[in-house]
């Protein structure tokens, strides 16, 4: 043995998550350590000659200097295989299930539940055969991971050569081989489960250009501020603005074929209505129960600090690897605030050198590394597919000039900017029109048009009259609306409509929860109609009140909410008759006119 | 003396001497075998032991934290006994009816709590999976609350007040009124203070005994006179017996934490004497993952019938909502019941603020099946009514009232009898959910039906009053005048 290598591996010094070892020279950045005797989960996050620091995913009460080290040799890494979707884990892959089922309804500490479930048998079905050449990420065989996951096994993506056998189509678990590699480095097994080190991107062969709108059946979103299929979108907001509601509303309802949803840092009871709701909800394009393309890490504020910084990278390795696999993937962050405030907590017990309000310097090297594993790819194995990343940001006072909202920024292309007063008036989801943005809007465009050519007039024109509004109610605000014209009042009126009509979208009504691109374009139209018909006739001279008083109205108002996306014909049906109403109108008034000569 | 420690064993762990004390952090040298959050004993000159635990700890040394403060200590002569694990508190249902300091010892001079189950009082995370969804509305008897910002049982709901401020009397009004509808059980109370005067503790001992809640009200004091670092244990101690009630025994328990200001503050103290790089206002960085562990202790779980319903108070300084302990909180908690310093100079009780309030677990605990099935729809126009009338206000301040359209007069009109009759009600006086949802109906009788759009037409078949004013009571005795 070697007599220069140093004692073996112990703590010397604990403070909360943070602990010091000696005689770890041998340790590689990163690399996931277990504790004391209940094997406490820890990563290797600073090496300075036999010291390790390393930062433990576990509460480290009662942890004495002198508790031994085990060095693992791996990096914090995720369990690949059939049966992540449905199930829901903790920030290091424990799957909460499991872990119930050891140990009660709390989380004790030093719990070893494999990620996976290495017995349980699954239909494998090949699609390769022997003698195929294959490279890292192609696909071999299939199994069907729930109704709505055909989940693809890939070859490993450092491994490249030909199948030397396969095997048949039939039952097996995680672990049984079901193909050998020939590789030049010699053969190698495939098993239908993988690892991955989550702090390292999974390869891709390119990217690609932004071209299809996820479609989230919300009308401010989709409409308004789309985000792309492979974009990225911060969603800020002060407390209890909207932040979680709106992105369980875009996992329940978006159009991708698989949701991770990371609850990060926030309240287990969210969780638990998620767990609790989706199994129930269908999915309005397959009709099968949402659960079935979801997967949920939970890493709730009262869970482990450090667990908490790691979940973040959990989640988006899940997402690379169906991604892989050529579907389009949505990851929702709630809160990556929280997740900042992590990285700050531990930078702070490693008496690192903060930069702005206490965070590390590296805060926006770190996000921007998270927001750049989204993106619109081709695979290793040539398909389309796609990661689209919608982070929640947590600002302290719902200030938006404070550090994280800030960097975010540089990294997404769509701001949905939620808003206080929008949300103290119960107008949900309080996205701000006139302070949010989306530079997918010109990416999407030619998706829309293929439906309803004139979609880009449509939208323009809405969000012009919501900003003149904001314009005229400064004036409003000094004198009072009387001093208006009555066309510049029916701005006003119109935009009222559009906030109530249009823009507010209730998370809870059966009808307006998911609301179809077909239904948002013919809202859109049927208010802007009402505003066309407004203008003529107060030009033609029918009074302000008129206008404002026609029957139709309020049923312009209703209307998201008393039809449902199957019945359009409704929302057509109200636009005839508000044409009719308006020209029963403007012939009043037009005798009425010719009356007075 | 220290009772609750006595059992147990001396492991004969005891230093003498510190190397540095410093506001309440005491640094002992060369200790040996001792555990990161381990529970110390700092024996002073007297020979009276101060409970402490372990902030941090190497081979060379380890700093403690002193919770009954460093007043009179000397670096040569204290001793520091290290017992061997973390901080405990023996919990039994018969510490009902009883009064504790802020660390869990008898106040009332009553024995010690007998219990053989001594929990560790940081206790663990609830597991999202093995938590129960909470949806029983609890009718506290405040329209503010029920019709609007409807509490359910295992909610986290805090209380956002400002100094001078009735939440006093309001929390002890709901924690009197507060049952569920077709449920007779009763709440018991788990009770902490901190850092709250004692004619407020009296206060809260008063109201229970008049309301005959005291047998089933237990007390923690950490008063405003007891070591401020005291109340960092104070709730941590509560909410472990809380939860001893909740799911082991399988009751429901209703917690008041008050004020949760002053245990910020502890925390900023001790964080400052650790030379902590300060976040926002000098509160520690870890203050949302802190409090985090105090308020997700509340909630339901399966396979218990119990449950634990939190009501934190907390004192906003200067009524500011974003400062980092208001803010912080409400990040955290399932809404927010915010207290107007406004309507309270005018006379409105309760002085409950109509837009900032929020509950969050409203939505799944109201409406048909729970309370009656107009009732979300009405509390989400009479929010909607409420906040234009903040509009209209505004514009009446600049352009005069009599500049204002028929409408918008009639709007404040609305918010007349909203705040007047709706909102304002009687400390002792107790409304069923019926009567708080018919005066809602009353008040948005006062604007024309077509502005109601967010009612369906059904709805305001059944509710709107043609005739304003004539509440589902005043309507029937109508219709019997007519007959
Ligand atoms: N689209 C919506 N429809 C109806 N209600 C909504 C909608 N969005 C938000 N709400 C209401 O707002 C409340 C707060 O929303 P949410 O929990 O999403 O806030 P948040 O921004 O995530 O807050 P926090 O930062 O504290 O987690 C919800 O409980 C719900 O009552
Ligand atoms: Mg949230």
């Amino acid at each position: 043995m070697n007599v220069t290598e140093s004692a073996e591996p112990v703590a010397t010094r604990i403070s909360g998550p943070i602990i010091t070892a000696t005689g770890m020279s041998r340790a590689q950045m990163y690399e996931v350590v277990q504790v004391g005797e209940l094997g406490l989960v820890g990563e290797v996050v600073r090496i300075i000659g036999d010291l390790a620091t390393i930062q433990v995913y576990e509460d480290t009460t009662m942890l004495k200097p002198g508790a031994r080290v085990l060095c693992t040799g791996a990096p914090l890494s995720v369990s690949l295989g059939p049966g992540l979707v449905g199930n829901i884990y903790d920030g290091i892959q424990r799957p909460l299930p499991g872990i119930e089922a050891k140990s009660g309804a709390w989380i004790r500490r030093g719990e070893k539940v494999e990620a996976l479930d290495n017995t349980r048998r699954w239909t494998f079905e090949p699609t390769a055969a022997k003698g195929d050449t294959v490279g890292p990420g192609q696909v071999i065989g299939q199994v069907a991971e729930t109704p709505l996951v055909t989940h693809r096994i890939m070859v490993p993506p450092d491994v490249s050569g030909h199948v030397l056998s396969i095997v048949e189509k039939g039952d097996y678990t995680l672990l049984d081989p079901i193909a050998v590699i020939g590789t030049p480095e010699g053969e190698k097994e495939v098993t239908m489960l993988q690892r991955w080190p989550v702090r390292q991107p999974r390869p891709i062969r390119e990217r690609l250009r932004i071209a299809d709108p996820l479609i989230t059946g919300q009308r401010i979103i989709d409409t308004f501020f789309p985000l792309g299929k492979g974009g990225a979108a911060a969603i800020p907001g002060g407390f209890g603005t909207g932040k979680t509601i709106t992105q369980h509303q875009l996992a329940k309802w978006s159009d991708a074929e698989i949701i991770v949803f990371i609850g990060c840092g926030e309240r287990g009871n969210e969780m638990t209505e998620v767990l609790r709701e989706f199994p129930e909800l269908e999915d309005p394009r397959s009709g099968r129960p949402l659960m079935e393309r979801t997967i949920l890490i939970a890493n709730t504020s009262n869970m482990p600090v450090a667990a908490r910084e790691v979940s973040i990278y959990t989640g988006i390795t899940l997402a690379e690897y169906y991604r892989d696999m050529g579907l389009s993937v949505a990851v929702f962050a709630d809160s990556t605030s929280r997740w900042a405030e992590a990285l700050r907590e531990l930078a702070a017990r490693l008496e690192e050198m903060p930069a702005e309000e206490g965070f590390p310097a590296s805060l926006p090297t770190r996000l921007a590394q998270f927001y750049e594993r989204g993106g619109a790819v081709t695979t290793l194995a040539g398909e389309r597919a796609s990661v689209s990343i919608v982070g929640a940001v947590s600002p302290p006072g719902g200030d938006f000039s404070e550090p994280v909202t800030q960097h975010t920024r540089r990294f997404i292309r769509c701001f949905w900017a939620l808003d206080t007063e929008l949300a103290n008036a119960r107008h949900y989801p309080s996205i701000h029109w006139l302070r949010s943005y989306s530079e997918y809007a010109e990416d999407v465009k030619s998706w829309w048009e293929a439906g309803c050519p004139d979609w880009e007039e449509l939208r323009t024109e809405a969000l012009t009259l919501l900003q003149r509004e904001e314009r005229l109610q400064q004036i409003v605000k000094l004198v009072g609306p009387d001093v208006l014209p009555d066309s510049q009042r029916l701005i006003l009126f119109i935009a009222e409509i559009f906030k109530d009509g249009f823009l507010a979208q209730s998370a809870f009504d059966e009808n307006d929860m998911y609301c179809s691109p077909e239904k948002q374009v013919a809202l859109l139209r049927l208010i802007l109609t009402l505003y066309h018909r407004g203008r003529d006739m107060i030009q033609e001279g029918v009074p302000l009140a008129k206008v404002t008083g026609m029957d139709c109205v309020s049923e312009v108002l209703r209307a998201k909410a008393a039809t449902s996306n199957k019945e359009l014909h409704r929302v057509e049906e109200l636009a005839r008759r508000l044409g009719e109403e308006a020209d029963e109108l403007e012939r009043q008034y037009m005798k009425g006119a010719t009356c007075y000569e | 003396m220290n009772d609750l420690f006595a059992d147990i064993e001396d492991r004969g762990l005891e230093y003498v001497g510190a190397s540095r004390i410093e506001g309440p952090l005491v640094v002992v040298d060369k200790v040996r075998d001792v555990g990161y959050d381990e529970t110390v004993e700092i024996i002073d000159p007297a020979g009276i032991p101060r409970m402490g635990r372990v902030l941090d700890v190497s081979e060379r040394q380890a700093v403690v934290q002193v919770l009954e403060g460093t007043t009179g200590l000397a670096t040569r002569t204290l001793r520091a006994r290290f017992l061997g694990e973390s901080f405990r508190l023996p919990v039994s249902r018969q510490m009902l009816g009883r009064v504790f300091d802020g660390l869990g010892r008898p106040a009332d001079g009553g024995p010690p709590a007998l219990s053989a189950d001594r929990r560790d009082v940081n206790g663990m995370p609830i597991n999202p999976f093995a938590r129960r969804y909470p949806r029983e509305f609890i009718q506290t008897g405040l329209s503010a609350i029920d019709g609007m910002n409807a509490l359910v049982r295992g909610q986290k709901l805090p209380v956002f007040s400002g100094n001078g401020l009735p939440h006093d009397r309001v929390s002890a009004q709901i924690i009197r009124q507060a049952r569920l509808l077709d449920e007779e059980v009763e709440f018991s109370i788990v009770f902490a203070a901190m850092g709250i005067k004692h004619d407020i503790a009296e206060f809260f001992i008063r109201n229970f005994r008049e309301s005959g809640a005291l047998s089933r009200a237990v007390m923690f004091f950490s008063l405003a006179d007891a070591p401020s670092v005291e109340r960092l244990l104070t709730p941590r101690v509560a909410l472990t017996l809380a939860e001893h009630l909740a799911f082991d025994c399988g009751q429901h328990v209703l917690i008041l934490l008050t004020d949760m200001t002053n245990y910020c503050e502890s925390l900023r103290e001790v964080g400052t004497a650790r030379g902590e790089i300060p976040g926002r206002k000098g509160y520690p960085g870890y203050l949302y993952s802190d409090l985090a562990s105090l308020y997700e202790r509340a909630g339901r779980i399966e396979n218990s019938p119990g449950s634990i319903t939190q009501m934190a108070i907390l004192t906003m300084p200067a009524d500011d909502i974003s400062h980092p302990v208001p803010d912080l909180t409400g990040y955290i908690t399932e809404g927010q019941i915010v207290l107007d310093r406004d309507l309270f100079q005018r006379g409105i009780y309760p002085p409950i603020a109509g837009l900032p309030s929020l509950s969050r677990l409203m939505k799944d605990g109201v409406g048909k099946g729970f309370t009656r099935e107009d009732h979300p729809i009405l509390a989400s126009q009479l929010f909607a009514c409420y906040a234009y009338v903040k509009r209209v206000r505004g514009l009446a301040d600049v352009i005069g009232e009599e500049e204002l359209s028929q409408l918008d007069k009639q709007y404040l009109k609305f918010g007349e009898a909203f705040e007047g009759t709706f909102l304002n009600q009687g400390e002792y006086e107790n409304r069923s959910i019926e009567t708080t949802l018919e005066m809602g109906w009353d008040a948005l009788s006062v604007l024309p039906r077509e502005e109601l759009h967010r009612v369906s037409d059904e709805l305001l078949r059944k509710h709107y009053r043609s005739e304003p004013g004539t509440g589902a009571q005043d309507q029937a005795c109508l219709t019997v005048q007519r007959l």
